[in-house]
């Protein structure tokens, strides 16, 4: 018989777990830092336009005035994507989870990830060439039809470049992000829970009302927030599928303008003083982005004792 | 309020493998019928087959008859919702919905079957429920807290709690004490006595103290080896199952020399 005194450790081993927990200390602080210096940037960068009296802004009413149409035009792109993506996402995750048969379902979780594999320039090229143009019509009939309501109020666009083509467009590109997050989670769903809903009688859309989607509430919020981010910050595809403009309510006229694409469009010629008003837009992005995903924790947090996890 | 349970030459397959043959058994109502065997012999996936949840699993299917009093549960044109919502069952882990309070765990199958009632009525079904369950006492202070809180003996009274709310006609166990203490099984024990006055009960369990406590009649499946189907050896009364079974391989079981 050996015998191991207590106090003899593996040295080795002892060594890994070091090197190991620096490496994953030091992977930690590097995102915090790496987060702490764009803030830094953005914060330095954008405080001359701040502070810059209101006719040295371009719009010459100052920085506020020149931010919140913008601000408004990104939330309402972001807004009719999330509308349009979320139900859509959501369906088709069920789908391939509960309804479709095995072979279907992974063919067909393959090219919902695949759409995610697409440039965004490729959706803006699809969206300015090709939606907008077929698009129209039917944004001509909105406004003959439901044109009483501002956000449909005429004339439609004749090019179909609106911001609602906009949205359609991003609305696409955050349908494989919330898809793909959702099925993970509805997959996770405890067998338990789901036998437990269909031995009392419970319809198979039953068993996902009660089962499947309350344990997935959680997830589909922070499947609809990343969704969400990804919205708020797309650039380049709104860049070139809206026409922009001024704020107007009506969705489906020229005009608006995302804080993003307006930084995009505007960066290669700014000098001075412009820079310094695109960064500070830049700036208030990270700052909406920010306080969106705060807000979805607050939510998931909110039903923590609920969640199961217990 | 309870109905019996005629089984016909039923045979179990998951896909091409048969995996419980030539099952006929005659379950009375108002009685409590256990089910031991060895892990493995099918008697799991028989008592399955008695409220279809079976065809859960894919490839699962069945040949024979089941008479629910008489009705086919596999007669065409029967609906298994409909199967699930008249035999209803209590698994082996105790599975309340997380996100859903005591009460509303309670009237979960309530709502399912008949979508509109009155918060009288809800507050009257649940407070019975749980007394049937010998659970009221110690949770109708808490009945909005989630019920993923409880103790597992109280989830899994909890559970039962949400099974005979619906009021079936027959409750089915699979192993319903097999993670709990010895104190919380004694009181699941307790329960399946009250609760055969009421409804046909059919347990399946590892424990061959408790089907002799609990059971009024026994049923004994085993397996010939690996790849083979599950069949059901013997089926009396507890008593004479234990005392003086019919069978070797019964006698050998039940006295603990093999299994």
């Amino acid at each position: 018989m050996t015998t191991t005194s207590l106090t003899t450790s593996r040295g080795a081993g002892r060594a890994g777990d070091k090197v190991f927990s620096a490496a994953t200390l030091a992977a930690g602080c590097l995102i915090l830092a790496v987060l702490f210096g764009v803030a830094i940037f953005l914060v330095i960068q954008a405080f001359p336009a701040l502070v810059a009296s209101p006719d040295k802004i371009q719009g010459g009413e100052g920085f506020f005035a020149y931010i919140w149409p913008i601000v408004i035009g990104t939330l309402i792109a972001a807004v009719i994507a999330l509308v349009i993506a979320t139900p859509v996402a959501i369906g088709v995750a069920l789908f391939i989870s509960h309804f479709a048969p095995r072979k279907l379902a992974s063919g067909l979780g393959y090219v919902i990830d695949l759409l995610a594999a697409i440039p965004s320039v490729v959706y803006g090229a699809w969206g300015a060439a090709f939606l907008a143009k077929e698009i129209s019509p039917a944004y001509n009939w909105l406004a003959n039809n439901l044109g009483w309501l501002p956000i449909f109020q005429g004339p439609a666009s004749a090019t179909g470049k609106t911001i609602l083509t906009a949205g359609i467009v991003l609305s696409v590109m955050v349908l494989p992000i919330i898809t793909s997050l959702s099925r993970e989670i509805f997959l996770q769903t405890p067998k338990l829970h789901e036998e437990a809903a269909l031995a009392l009688g419970a319809t198979r859309w039953e068993m996902i009302r009660m089962a499947v989607l309350p344990f997935g509430r959680p997830g589909i919020i922070s499947a609809v927030m990343l969704g969400l981010g990804r919205a708020l910050g797309e650039t380049m595809a709104v860049a070139l599928v809206l026409s922009s403009g001024v704020l107007t309510a009506s969705l489906i006229q020229s005009g608006n303008q995302t804080i993003a694409a307006e930084i995009a469009l505007n960066f290669p010629e700014a000098s001075g003083l412009k820079v310094n008003t695109l960064i500070a837009a830049g700036l208030v992005l990270f700052v909406i982005t920010l306080g969106v995903n705060m807000i979805a924790r607050w939510i998931i947090s909110r039903h923590k004792e609920f969640s199961g996890a217990n | 309020m309870s109905k019996r349970i005629d089984v016909k030459d039923l045979n179990v397959y998951y896909s091409k493998f048969l995996a419980v043959a030539d099952v006929n058994i005659n379950i009375e109502a108002k009685s409590v019928t256990a089910f031991i065997g060895p892990s493995g012999c099918g008697k799991s996936t028989f008592l399955r087959t008695l409220n279809r949840m079976h065809e859960v699993i894919p490839g699962a299917r069945v040949e024979g008859e089941v008479l629910l009093d008489g009705d086919n549960l596999y007669g065409p044109g029967v609906d298994p919702v409909t199967v699930r919502s008249q035999i209803g069952m209590v698994f082996q882990r105790p599975n309340p919905f997380p996100t859903m309070s005591i009460r509303d765990n309670v009237l979960a199958g309530v709502k399912l079957n008949n979508q509109r009632i009155s918060k009288g009525e809800a507050d009257a079904l649940v407070e019975r429920s749980l007394q049937g369950a010998n659970l009221w006492n110690e949770v109708k202070d808490r009945l909005g807290k989630p019920g993923s809180g409880l103790s597992g003996g109280q989830q899994q009274r909890l559970c039962i709690a949400r099974a005979i709310a619906v009021e079936p006609q027959v409750i089915l166990m699979d192993e319903p004490c097999s993670a709990l203490d010895p104190i919380s099984t004694l009181a699941i024990e307790d329960l399946i006595n009250e609760l055969k006055d009421q409804y046909t009960v059919v347990i399946v369990t590892h424990n061959m103290q408790q089907a002799a406590r609990v059971s009024d009649k026994t049923a004994f499946f085993n397996i010939a080896g690996t790849g083979k189907p599950g069949r059901l050896i013997e089926y009396g009364d507890t008593h004479t199952m234990f005392s003086n079974p019919t069978e070797k391989a019964t006698e050998d079981y039940v006295s603990g020399r093999f299994g």
